[in-house]
């Protein structure tokens, strides 16, 4: 993500600093996540000093200070899925990306998570790939899915 | 400024509207232990150490003596029971992060607490945010800063303005209940892998 686009994304905001918040989500909706180069940027544009940009980046789950992969696998290990075998579906996951729950591969294919519950429990056990959901998943039908993304 | 007259351990004191029981109690001579807190400082209520019973029209609560503004015919007590009990609870969790703090041992030993009560999990650091609020409120460098959230907190120094601040300042070591250690280390840490260029110096 170029600085030019950071500058946009602050502008939009009137470089107000109350909307620090507002501004690292679209950079990180943008860019998948935050780099500290950008960080910086807000920080001097904003006025707002590095330190707090830092504390708020690394507080949310929404934020990250390290590079997702183009995918979002978030596994749900929530009650209802896990009786109906989230952990197998979740070991296959594990199995196909080659990486655990936090972690992205060196591709920058995907980003494994796990969360504790969807939703929609209905359909356990679920997976969702950049926020759609896959319903009533067997451990073959997931890497039938996973291998559907590029 | 009007006075205010409370009670605190069974003595009238007298104290300035908006003075927090901390500071009635210390110009009264009552000690109450604290961590976190720094004259210099905003209140900051973060190692709830220097808790206390306080009594208004009677009702008695914990609070934190460090936050809680005096208030008229408020009957404060610095020592009860409960108030030891809950001390020495905390004493014993923060010396599973900082074991060898000896501002903890020495307040370890005064309210019984047993030190080796849970598992040591030595982070050396009680997340007390002296040196953060120092580097903030008093030299205004923002050098030093928290990151992550819960357990998983600590402070962290921003490369690039420790590597132009820190070294003349220092300031914030000596005001570590945990003995100054764990600041100079993340400091270190966080100049050793500094270089202007470098893209990713912050943490996961």
């Amino acid at each position: 993500m170029d600085s030019e686009r950071i500058d946009q994304i602050i502008d939009k905001y009137q470089g107000e600093a109350s909307s620090l918040i507002q501004i690292l989500l679209e950079i990180q909706s943008e860019n998948r996540w935050l780099p500290k180069e950008a960080l910086m940027r807000v920080s001097e544009k904003l006025q707002v000093p590095m330190t707090r940009v830092q504390h708020i980046a690394t507080f949310y789950k929404a934020f990250s200070t390290v590079p997702k992969g183009r995918h979002e696998v978030h596994v749900c290990v929530g009650t209802a899925c896990h009786v109906r075998g989230a952990r197998r579906v979740l070991d296959k996951v594990q199995e196909v990306t080659g990486i655990q729950p936090g972690e992205t591969d060196s591709d920058l294919r995907f980003s494994l998570e796990t969360v504790n519950c969807l939703g929609c429990c209905a359909l356990g056990p679920v997976v969702e790939i950049d926020g759609k959901a896959h319903g009533k998943m067997s451990p073959s039908e997931t890497a039938h899915v996973l291998n559907g993304y590029e | 400024m009007s006075k205010i007259l409370l009670n605190i351990d069974g003595r009238d004191v007298e104290a300035k509207e908006g003075a927090t029981i901390l500071q009635a109690a210390q110009s009264a001579g009552i000690g109450i232990p604290t961590l976190c807190h720094h004259e210099k400082l905003e209140p900051y209520g973060a190692c709830r150490l220097c808790t206390v019973e306080a009594e208004t029209r009677g009702t008695t609560r914990l609070v934190a003596a460090c936050l809680y503004p005096v208030e008229q015919k408020l009957v404060v007590r610095t020592r009860s029971e409960k108030v030891d009990r809950i001390r020495k609870m905390i004493l014993e969790l923060l010396l599973c992060h900082a074991p060898n703090s000896r501002e903890l041992q020495a307040l370890a030993d005064e309210y019984g607490a047993d030190k080796g009560r849970f598992e040591k999990e030595a982070s050396f650091c009680v997340n007390c945010g002296l040196c953060v609020r120092y580097c903030a409120e008093v030299k205004k460098k923002n050098a030093v800063g928290f990151v992550g959230r819960g357990a998983r907190r600590e402070i962290s120094f921003v490369p690039e303005i420790a590597a132009r601040e820190c070294k003349t300042c220092k300031e914030c070591f000596p005001l570590c209940p945990t003995e100054a250690l764990q600041a100079a280390y993340v400091l270190a840490d966080a100049l050793s892998c500094f270089s202007p260029s470098s893209a990713l110096g912050l943490k996961g």
